[in-house]
């Protein structure tokens, strides 16, 4: 972003906290972007004469004599066809050591789909995974994230599911990304030979965290140019939005808001609403689906970061070790895809919803046996069947590492069934029973 | 003149102007962002400088820039066509603007300006008349939409001519009244009114005396809401508010919904805007979508006008009650609703309440609610507003501040619990927690007895009392195990879930059990009371609960059958045998 002529140079600072500095400047426009000493820096508020502007990469080194420029616009996007394949910074500069997209300059974090426009979703995104194919079946236009602990492989998970969907383009925002992370994602997209259709904006852990506030914007921003402007079906994969909440309470401490729940700004609702609401069903074809992931500390979702999210988003994945069968799985209980109703049993064979709910069902029977056992009671006949069934069905249904069509997974559960139950304890309506009871 | 100002400081939308002249709270200004107009509310004067909150993205906005009061608060307009449109929270026909996204600084008009309507006189010349007097009606789908004296009219008038029947647009005059100093006042279809004035043009407010229908058993069984009444639904996200609120609003006894979907997902609006067109009302026949209004301000709408949509419901429920009709508001959510507030106040640096929220969130609640009521108007007929909101309770604890006020200004109370969401049992209504003050007021307790019958309150404390029991039992039978307790302690428990799995839990999603009207909820609720009654000794618990689930599994085949059907009463024989089998 080279400085263009004619622009007025400012060189008086009056005030610099951590991450923000205040100077005196005329006719500075709200959420205009500037640099100091050539970091880039953005406009948060202005009285009077004063601007005071948020340092992304922090204050550090800024002298009160630094040269203050500013650009006369928010920050924008260049778009185009071009970004295909492509690895970006927060800002949207190239990482990948070739030349800058050429296209449309766009501002990114612009106005919300009018909601009377929108479709209501209704197209499957299968991805192999029965944990969430045949239990919370994810649809385009949806937005879920994976709720995870730090120790477990959600970015890996995640990989796995972006490579697998059925989409035109994926979208990668990683916020505070370790650099193995970044490595692994890059990886993979180039293993896949699925880099055409992967476009990455990156902050990683090296660079400073109010730097990761962008990267939302900037990946939505190149969503909505591929699914608004070329009508394709876009997925975007967020990571970690924890970090970009953590980073969000950094600012709104620096600039002396009251903190509300868990040290979060007030605001923190509203912040990450406007985030996962780019997910759309376009009426003309197009789509933006986002998987993002949450980390939670301690498995704790009574959390504001997770708590909000969840009143944000369709649903919630779980991601759990299982202990029976050493298996990473998609934990059947608290997981949720809100917007499944809108395709199972329509788009996919008709006994899905009863199938997935006698199975959770069962598995929940098995959970009860279990803590009788651990409680020193007595098992009945039932009880031991149970147990049984909910290993074969941890092992070959919930574990991540499946990979079976929908079909696949529906008839593998009826082998479940009828390997451990009668008809009568799976209650399930009479002429789905009889269609599919496998004899053995 | 018009005051003017100039923007002296800018924080996210708390914008600072400084102005040329008087200027009052919650005074409507328009602030010129290289000619965009973009609407503000001013919130706090100090000395020259007005605060305004910006409805809008202030994205660009520089000091300097020039704005204009326009020396009236924020109003609706009213008039018939409100019906089944698709608001914004300013009152922005969201169907008439054009592209995909939200423009900024595009406002849209609320009525159709050009639409004919067949307007029919009912006052005559020489009547007197004041605010909210009906002059006449026009027919809002099948609704009787009444043309009334504007509300902002407060003195007595006298009608000096009527329109005759005919085709007239909403700007056209249909009365002319003179007040009493001579003066006429030229009446048409359509009148402003400020949101945040509740409109009090009515005789009074008596208790709510009768209940409303809502078709949802764990409601009008258990804990009944009333006409005019007030509810609030908390619970944690996953367990059902929307679910169940959809349902209230598929079903109710009402003529005209009003859904205020404030800071909540975009794609549950979409729901309402896919279904609702194609869903028939069952007491009327006509399609759902006539009788409802959607004011939708989603999480991703700009936070200020998010508090304004709660407003702008309630005005235009008013409005509708003055007609002489039933309105059912829904809000969900007003959790978002008090942390739009919560944003304002802290960019003002107000010394903030407990979590963060400004202090007078309760009082700002409480007389939110109180807009609510069964009222009489000054013609002899009665109009209601019923409100039931949702909370969305941080972390789902109902020790938060929002849960905390509105318990206080509530009178039904519908917990839901994560416990009984996880084992989807829906609704998940907690059937202890929960309550409904209205089941104490005598009004009701007379008007249940003449509806449904002599004994059903004691009927229905009695149930609540089983489920209250029930619990207690399955307790014990989780700490001392199976055998550990005696039998009796499993009638108790398989009693309570008899009742649970029959009255209180119901398929949302299911055609036949999705709306119980009374008379089927009256006759299911006494059958299980009966069961209940029956005393049985079994020789241990796993007959007991076989028992149980057998009659269990039957009536959910009654539940899921047409009322009366063949199909029901072979249920009900078989039924009637498995219990005679039992004695």
């Amino acid at each position: 972003m080279a400085t263009k002529a004619f622009q007025k140079i400012y060189t008086k600072v009056e005030a610099i906290t951590k991450a923000t500095i205040s100077l005196r400047a005329a006719g500075v426009a709200n959420e205009e972007l500037a640099t100091v000493s050539g970091r880039l820096a953005q406009v948060v508020k202005l009285k009077d004469d004063l601007v005071t502007l948020q340092v992304f990469e922090g204050t550090d080194g800024i002298a009160t004599n630094a040269e203050v420029v500013f650009f006369g616009e928010p920050p924008t996007l260049h778009v185009s066809d071009e970004l295909a394949g492509r690895f970006f910074n927060s800002y949207g500069q190239p990482i990948d050591n070739r030349p800058p997209v050429e296209g449309e300059k766009r501002y990114i974090g612009g106005p919300s789909v009018n909601p009377f426009r929108r479709k209501q979703p209704s197209e499957l995104i299968p991805t192999g995974i029965a944990g969430i194919d045949l239990n919370n079946t994810l649809v385009s236009g949806q937005k879920i994230p994976f709720f995870a602990d730090p120790d477990q492989p959600y970015n890996q998970v995640m990989a796995q599911v972006a490579l697998k969907a059925d989409v035109d383009k994926i979208i990668l925002g990683g916020m505070g990304l370790t650099n193995d992370d970044y490595l692994y994602f890059k990886q993979m997209f180039e293993n896949a030979g699925a880099l055409n259709k992967i476009i990455s904006f990156v902050n990683t852990t090296e660079q400073p965290p109010v730097e990761r506030l962008l990267i939302p914007d900037m990946a939505l921003a190149a969503a909505e140019y591929f699914a608004v402007d070329k009508n394709e079906k876009v997925l975007v994969l967020l990571t970690d939005m924890t970090l970009y909440a953590d980073a969000l309470s950094i600012v709104s401490n620096r600039m002396d808001q009251i903190p509300s729940k868990d040290s979060m700004p007030g605001s923190l609702y509203s912040d990450l609403a406007k985030i996962y609401e780019k997910a759309v069903q376009l009426p003309d074809g197009g789509s933006i689906t986002i998987i993002a992931v949450t980390t939670l500390s301690g498995g704790d979702i009574t959390h504001a970061i997770p708590d909000n999210t969840g009143y944000i988003t369709e649903g919630q994945l779980f991601l759990r070790a299982d202990s029976d069968t050493g298996k990473v799985i998609v934990d059947p209980f608290r997981s949720l895809s809100r917007l499944k109703q809108l395709v199972i049993g329509k788009k996919t064979r008709e006994d899905h919803n009863h199938v997935m709910n006698a199975a959770v069902r069962l598995y929940a029977d098995a959970a009860n046996a279990k803590t009788k056992l651990e409680n020193g009671f007595d098992l009945s006949d039932y009880d031991m069947r149970c147990l049984d069934y909910a290993k074969a069905y941890s092992r070959r249904l919930l574990a991540i590492d499946v990979n079976i069509n929908t079909t696949q997974m529906l008839d593998t559960a009826w082998e479940l069934f009828s390997k451990h139950f009668t008809k009568e304890e799976l209650s399930i309506k009479e002429n789905i029973l009889n269609k599919y009871w496998k004899t053995a | 003149m018009k005051t003017r100002g100039t923007v002296k400081g800018i924080i996210s939308n708390l914008v600072t102007i400084e102005v040329d002249g008087p200027v009052s709270q919650n005074e409507i200004c328009f602030i010129d962002l290289a000619g965009t107009k973009l609407m503000a509310e001013v919130i706090k004067v100090t000395g020259k400088n007005a605060f305004v909150q910006v409805y809008e993205s202030t994205r660009g906005l520089k000091v300097g820039d020039t704005a204009e009061f326009e020396g009236h608060m924020l109003q609706v307009t009213l008039g018939p066509g409100i019906l089944s449109s698709n608001y914004d929270g300013l009152q922005n026909d969201l169907e008439t603007m054009e592209g995909v996204f939200l423009t900024r600084g595009e406002y849209t008009r609320p009525l159709d300006l050009e639409k004919q309507w067949e307007f029919v006189p009912q006052a005559k010349e020489g009547d007197e008349v004041s605010a909210a007097s009906w002059l006449g009606e026009v027919k809002e789908g099948w609704l009787p939409h009444k043309i009334m004296v504007p509300f902002s009219m407060t003195d007595k008038y006298k009608v000096k001519s009527v329109a005759p029947s005919g085709s007239y647009k909403v700007t056209d005059t249909i009365a002319v009244v003179s007040d009493e100093s001579g003066n006429e006042h030229n009446i048409t279809m359509m009148q402003k009114w400020p949101v945040k004035v509740a409109i009090t043009a009515y005789k009074d407010k008596p208790r709510p005396y009768r209940i409303m229908e809502t078709g949802v058993r764990t409601i009008d069984t258990f804990n009944p809401m009333a006409e005019g009444g007030t509810g609030f639904i908390p619970g944690p996200f996953g367990c059902g508010k929307t679910v169940l609120q959809h349902a209230i609003s598929k079903q109710a006894e009402a003529d005209v919904i009003i859904m205020a979907a404030c800071g909540e997902r975009a794609n549950e609006v979409v729901e309402i805007f896919t279904e609702f067109p194609e869903l028939i009302d069952p007491r009327t026949g006509r399609k759902l979508m006539e009788r409802t209004t959607i004011i939708c301000n989603t999480s991703n709408m700009p936070v200020a006008a998010r508090e304004a949509s709660v407003y702008t419901a309630m005005t235009i429920g008013e409005y509708y009650r003055s007609m002489g009709l039933k309105v059912l508001l829904l809000a969900d959510s007003t959790s978002r609703w008090a942390q739009a507030l919560r944003e304002m106040s802290n960019r003002m640096e107000e010394l903030p309440g407990a979590d963060a929220f400004p202090m007078d969130l309760p009082a700002i609640i409480s007389s939110f609610y109180a807009r609510a009521g069964i009222v009489n108007l000054y013609n002899g007929s009665t109009g209601s507003v019923t409100f039931i909101g949702t909370v969305s309770p941080a972390g789902g604890n109902l020790k938060e501040p929002v849960t905390e006020s509105t318990k206080k200004a509530a009178r039904c109370f519908y917990a839901l619990a994560q416990n009984r969401a996880d084992k989807k049992r829906y609704p998940a209504v907690d059937p202890i927690d929960s309550y409904s003050k209205y089941l104490e007021y005598p009004e009701i307790i007379e008007d249940l007895k003449k509806r449904i019958s002599e004994d059903w309150v004691d009927k229905v404390l009695k149930g609540k009392n089983i489920a209250l029991r029930g619990k207690e039992a399955y307790d014990q039978i989780n700490i001392l195990g199976d055998d550990g307790v005696p039998v009796d302690y499993h009638t108790r428990y398989w009693k309570s879930e008899l009742l649970d799995f029959i009255i209180l839990q119901q398929d949302a999603f299911d055609k036949i059990d999705q709306s119980t009207p009374l008379e089927r909820q009256k006759f299911m609720y006494n059958l299980v009371m009966d069961i209940c009654d029956q005393e049985l000794d079994f020789d241990n618990f796993e007959e007991c609960s076989d028992y149980y689930k057998k009659l269990i599994n039957i009536m959910r085949q009654m539940n899921y059958s047409e009322y009366q059907s063949k199909e029901f009463n072979n249920y009900l024989e078989q039924l009637k045998k498995e219990i005679e089998n039992g004695n």
